[in-house]
């Protein structure tokens, strides 16, 4: 009787799992990420799982996660991308230079479009140097990993030379917000806000999804799944939300941030909000997203990287298509590059190094498939918050930086090696 | 061919077409021809350069000498783009298949229906790919899968689909029941004959003869680049093709 009861229950929960049409494979790697986030809080007495590092998590996951969404289109098209640490550093420094040496000169210090113009002209760099890259990779067909094992060596030199090896500093006081920290959050009230936006924003465009493929006659998820998945979305974005809002602004900052802007210091706690940094990793995320699946440009990546030769008998100019593939590569390391640099707060030579690997980690922990044409952003961004848990972790825990490395370096093998035993046993 | 036919002016002519890799001549001052409505069988040997001919009308290579006249005009086909604004449609030997998207993705793969924002419009595809395989293959269900998933029958009208939508005037077929049971070959035959009933104009590379006699009203054999002749197929013989293709021998010679 026992066993009957554990067997229907079992078959119960498979079909629920089943009509919610979830990705089995992004369950597995949340399960990975809450195991994960248990033991460390277990071992620490409970210093993992907190508002406070939460928090830090979600900043210091933001430059690596921006990046690996870009390095998903990269892979995916069957290319690699060994340039973005080097070139974070160079656009980094461009950028520190430009708000600290050249702007400053002709608009003074300080001066409220002194960081728009350091952004779009990093931004334009970037895209200009992921150009460069994809154009000799695409039109004169030299390997990815060579051209960007050659982009490494040259930025990083490059680098060096826009202010011969000098640290700068400080930047620019609103370019810094952009990085988080006590200042650069949205604070309580517009994160309770931009929560409430998110989670309509996601509710209506599930009710469309639904009506759209109601009108063509095609079969429709069970209502009870649609409304578990709304319940889930809405459950997850305001349950950041209130975890954001649960950590508070150490009192001494509080006091500068309101004597800064000259009002009374408040009596209350004031909490921190979502930081900034994650709000643009939300921004791109949904944007790379809509890219991937809802354009053409997407399209065709994923049909190139599926089968090249198909793709190009399809009409597709695959070898323009690397170009633009590389340059939104560049653009958004150039984000990262802000971000980077915003949370420091000064832009030194070393900015970035050994990111390349981290982006790439975080992308093929995340699923994506380094023989092309499969890859997700939600997978890279979880990827990337999977790879900076466990070195945030192993930091809190009090394990030996070389220690670290080994970790690291045996989880991104052996992620690697799941995924493809995944791949084989469910035939994807 | 009809005696009708022989008059007018083709669909498509490819004349005196070459290609070369380096220096071995893969295509060697060969011209063919297909009227509206009329099958014309290529035969030959593997690396006869059958299939490399085909290529330069459907854009996938360049030639290095010949010229290609669509209804007696002169028109250049530099890739596969081109010869899709020409209509010209392909069922490759390969499929052609992007094997990690779905079967509408496919179809559509680089015409994609996009909504009035420019968004690709996945369900509207998917609507348009269930009405054609409905009358293409009516078992046809996996719709969301990959095409990697489904099998080579199956694979196989999704590549046939994507040539016939798309209002075909001369449409390519390579070796396109190589992978068939032959169930689906005679589903194919059926799919040919409906064609040219619409007036379009078809190629079919074979090296089936048998297929080339039931279903061709002409046939061309190519041996080692060059082409052996064109011959009406009602006139030859089995024995005559086999020859032709065997030995480079025209009957009569």
């Amino acid at each position: 009787m026992r066993v009957e009861v554990d067997f229907t229950m079992k078959e119960t929960l498979k079909k629920f799992v089943a009509g919610l049409e979830l990705d089995t494979r992004m369950l597995g790697m949340i399960g990975a990420l809450v195991i994960l986030w248990l033991s460390f809080n277990f071992i620490t007495d409970g210093r993992f799982i907190t508002p406070r590092n939460i928090f830090n998590l979600s900043v210091q996951t933001a430059s690596v996660a921006v990046m690996a969404t870009g390095m998903v289109f990269v892979i995916v098209t069957r290319h690699i991308d060994l340039s973005v640490g080097s070139m974070l550093g160079l656009l980094g420094m461009i950028m520190g230079a430009l708000q600290v040496h050249i702007l400053p000169q002709y608009l003074g210090l300080e001066h409220p479009l002194i960081w728009v113009i350091t952004i779009v002209i990093g931004v334009g760099a970037g895209i200009l140097i992921g150009a460069a890259q994809g154009w000799v990779i695409g039109y004169l067909a030299v390997p990815s990993f060579i051209v960007t094992l050659g982009g490494l060596l040259m930025y990083r030199g490059a680098a060096w030379w826009v202010t011969t090896g000098q640290t700068v500093a400080p930047l620019d006081s609103t370019f810094r917000l952009l990085g988080g920290g006590a200042e650069g959050t949205l604070g309580a009230d517009l994160s309770w806000l931009l929560g409430i936006v998110a989670s309509i924003a996601a509710v209506v465009m599930m009710v469309m999804s639904r009506r759209q493929k109601k009108s063509h006659g095609f079969k429709l998820k069970p209502i009870w799944a649609e409304y578990t998945l709304g319940a889930i979305a809405v459950a997850l974005i305001m349950g950041f939300v209130a975890v954001m809002n649960s950590y508070p602004v150490p009192k001494g900052a509080v006091k500068r941030i309101y004597e800064a802007r000259g009002e009374d210091i408040p009596q209350y706690a004031v909490m921190h909000g979502i930081a900034i940094p994650v709000v643009i990793v939300f921004v791109i995320a949904i944007i790379m997203t809509i890219i991937a699946r809802r354009t053409r440009f997407g399209r065709y990546i994923f049909a190139t990287g599926g089968n090249p030769e198909a793709a190009e008998l399809s009409g597709i100019d695959t070898r323009l298509l690397t170009v633009k593939v590389f340059a939104l590569m560049g653009a958004l390391t150039a984000i990262a590059a802000v971000i980077a640099s915003a949370r420091l707060g000064s832009v030194g030579n070393d900015l970035g190094t050994l990111d390349e690997l981290r982006v790439i980690a975080a992308a093929v922990i995340g699923g994506t498939a380094l023989a092309g044409g499969v890859g997700t952003i939600y997978g890279a961004l979880l990827g990337a918050l999977i790879m900076q848990s466990l070195q945030s972790g192993m930091a809190m825990v009090g394990v030996d930086a070389p220690l670290q490395s080994i970790v690291v370096g045996f989880v991104l093998v052996l992620a690697v090696y799941l995924d493809i035993a995944y791949r084989r046993r469910t035939g994807h | 061919m009809t005696q009708a036919n022989a008059n007018s002016t083709p669909l498509v002519e490819m004349r005196d077409i070459q290609v070369s890799f380096g220096g071995i001549k893969a295509v060697d001052h060969v011209s063919i021809d297909v009227h509206p409505g009329e099958v014309v069988g290529l035969l030959g040997h593997n690396g006869a350069g059958k299939s490399t001919l085909i290529k330069v009308l459907s854009g996938a290579y360049k030639r290095n000498g010949g010229e290609i006249y669509i209804n007696g005009e002169k028109v250049e086909i530099h890739n596969p783009r081109d010869a899709r604004a020409h209509n010209i449609e392909t069922i490759y030997q390969t499929l052609a298949l992007a094997d990690n998207l779905d079967a509408a993705s496919n179809l559509f793969l680089g015409r994609e229906i996009t909504n009035k924002l420019g968004f690709v419009d996945d369900d509207a595809m998917e609507a348009e790919t269930r009405k054609i395989m409905g009358t293409l293959n009516p078992n046809f269900e996996k719709f969301s899968a990959p095409v990697s998933a489904l099998s080579g029958g199956q694979r196989q009208s999704v590549a046939i689909a994507r040539a016939v939508y798309f209002d075909a005037r001369i449409l390519i077929m390579d070796e396109p029941t190589a992978a068939l049971g032959p169930h689906e070959t005679q589903m194919v035959a059926d799919l040919i004959k409906q064609l040219k009933k619409a007036g379009i104009g078809i190629f079919l590379i074979s090296h089936d003869i048998h297929d080339v006699l039931d279903l061709c009203d002409r046939a061309s054999v190519m041996k080692n680049g060059k082409l052996v002749g064109t011959v009406n197929v009602d006139e030859v013989t089995d024995d005559d093709l086999l020859s032709m293709i065997i030995l480079g021998k025209k009957p009569g010679d």
